[in-house]
């Protein structure tokens, strides 16, 4: 009789898991080296406590009651579990304080798509190192880790998460605009996005700096934008680009159109592309706001790696040249 | 000129013609694609064939950097974690509601039984539809030829694309309501638009200044 497991999930046999841990242990080393401690956190939370951190974390899939009628859920992330920690068991504790983890994260599939609904990520929090210094410090920390396990030809996809609203504000576009216009973005649709901005009754220049900004991706010289309603967010932008280390400059490429499911971002957000896979590898960013909805208010940073697409990405690059063109 | 090293996904059927006129206009060489109507891939010019439902399938994967498909699958697909960049105009058909001619049964059947049954082969932009609507519907997915379904007492009326409506006629049927337009868009990959951007635009500006 064969019993089949959940779609989405998967058994690890020995041969795949001497892999995984071959990677988990090069960025485990790293880890370590930069001061960054690691934490286990339950798979299960109250769900009053993941909604606290995120609207969008508190609709996961997999809900359950305990025996006293508490709903629990399995968390969707690490970030909410940690500020939680962080609020409740370092109180006190001076910062910057440094976390690192290795966890299942569960998310909703939709069906027949191969998506997983169990993921292990590695990654860290970086709480109470506000930016320019702390985002620095997470970038080139992840750099480090994409070096160490052995990826060759990966980029950081960079932007900030203020940007887009911060022109929205700028250009006075009414708030009931705004959900619409958002989700064009977020949902990638440069056509509905033109439908959107084209019922506002903006002017021709406002209309276009709304249209063009979030198609902006490439070198340094993306940044280079007339002054305006962008040039604040663009210049912190600049301002991380001149500190970073050459090696990890070079693997950046801006992205003023780039957004995060998640909410709780506040400032630069990034995420990792490899040429062997097609979908990003992790990502992450700032979250300024989100330790203080559990009572500590501190700056923040962090990001998670999908182990299992690190992993896709290594086996991809050995067979680089196979492409079908 | 070409697709500057990208390689795109091209919809076989009606909207492969225009799709292979504009790629010409692009200085793409598509002798061979109009030559083989079997063979389904042209690695040494960039393209790759296949059905257009499967278009949003293979850019998504990134096992081609862009795409060419109906916005009709791109709305019946619409959790797909692609770019949709331009509309490229043609290949327009209208989404519509249809049932037989004269008294529409599916009206009847709402009063009478409180839900109409619709046979589509789009069942995610016919329940949306007819949700939004405030109308009971029972989706029936169909695979192939939707008109046959209210003929055969299957459904009440269908939701179905129809570029001249032709089709519908033959078969004694009218439209009810135009549901949306659909036309060709161009789609790319996540990945392939950041790390390839500069490949991407340019071919971009060259679509637009074509049409």
């Amino acid at each position: 009789m064969i019993d089949p497991i959940p779609s989405g999930t998967r058994d690890v046999l020995p041969d795949e898991m001497r892999e995984l841990r071959a990677i988990t242990e090069k960025v485990r080393a790293v880890f370590e080296a930069r001061g960054y401690g690691e934490v286990a956190t339950p798979a299960l939370e109250y769900e009053t406590t993941l909604a606290r951190g995120d609207a969008a974390a508190a609709e996961p899939a997999y809900r359950l009651f305990d025996e006293q009628g508490n709903v629990l859920v399995l968390r969707s992330d690490m970030t909410i579990p940690i500020a939680r920690v962080v609020a409740t068991r370092y109180a006190t504790s001076s910062p910057p304080l440094r976390f690192c983890y290795f966890a299942h994260a569960y998310r909703s599939v939709r069906p027949q798509r191969g998506q997983a609904r169990e993921m292990l990520q590695a990654g860290i929090e970086l709480v109470g190192a506000p930016g320019p210094d702390g985002t620095i410090e997470a970038i080139e920390l992840l750099c480090e880790v994409l070096d160490a396990v052995g990826l060759d030809s990966y980029r950081v996809g960079l932007g900030d998460a203020s940007l887009y609203p911060a022109l929205l504000d700028a250009l006075g576009v009414p708030e009931a605009a705004r959900g619409p216009i958002l989700h064009e973005l977020v949902t990638r649709d440069f056509v509905g996005l033109e439908r959107e901005i084209g019922g506002l009754r903006l002017g021709e220049e406002d209309a276009e700096l709304l249209l063009r900004v979030p198609q902006l991706r490439g070198g340094p010289e993306v940044l280079e934008l007339p002054e305006g309603p962008a040039t604040d967010v663009v210049g912190r932008l600049k301002r991380l680009h001149e500190r970073f280390s050459p090696g990890v400059a070079d693997r950046i490429i801006f992205d003023l159109g780039l957004s995060r499911s998640l909410g709780y971002y506040t400032g630069a957000i990034f995420e990792v592309y490899d040429g062997a896979l097609g979908v990003p590898l992790g990502g992450g960013g700032r979250y300024d706001d989100l330790l203080a909805r559990f009572g500590r208010e501190l700056p923040a940073a962090g990001w998670a790696l999908n182990v299992e697409r690190l992993h896709i990405a290594l086996v991809g690059e050995g067979e680089r040249g196979e492409r079908w063109a | 000129m070409g697709l500057n090293g990208l390689t795109i996904a091209v919809p076989r059927g009606a909207l492969m013609p225009q799709t292979l006129d504009l790629l010409d206009t692009l200085g793409v060489d598509t002798a061979e694609v109009r030559a083989n109507d079997r063979r389904l891939l042209f690695g040494e010019v960039g393209i790759v064939t296949m059905r257009p439902s499967d278009v949003p399938t293979y850019v998504e994967a990134g096992a081609a950097d862009l795409g060419i498909t109906g916005k009709d699958v791109l709305a019946e697909q619409v959790e797909r974690e692609v770019y949709e960049l331009a509309d490229l105009g043609y290949g327009r058909c209208v989404m519509v509601f249809a049932t037989v001619a004269g008294d529409d049964p599916a009206a009847e059947a709402l009063r009478r039984l409180g839900v109409m049954r619709i046979a589509t082969k789009y069942p995610r932009i016919a329940a949306a539809y007819f949700e939004r609507t405030g109308r009971q519907a029972e989706i029936v997915e169909v695979k192939g030829s939707v008109e046959l379904a209210p003929l055969t007492g299957l459904a009440d009326g269908i939701v179905d694309l129809t570029a001249t409506g032709t089709t519908l006629k033959e078969n004694g049927l009218v439209i009810r309501e135009e549901i949306t337009v659909a036309t060709a868009r161009l789609i790319a990959n996540p990945v392939a638009h950041k790390l390839k951007a500069a490949e991407i635009d340019d071919l971009l500006a060259r679509i637009r200044d074509a049409a």
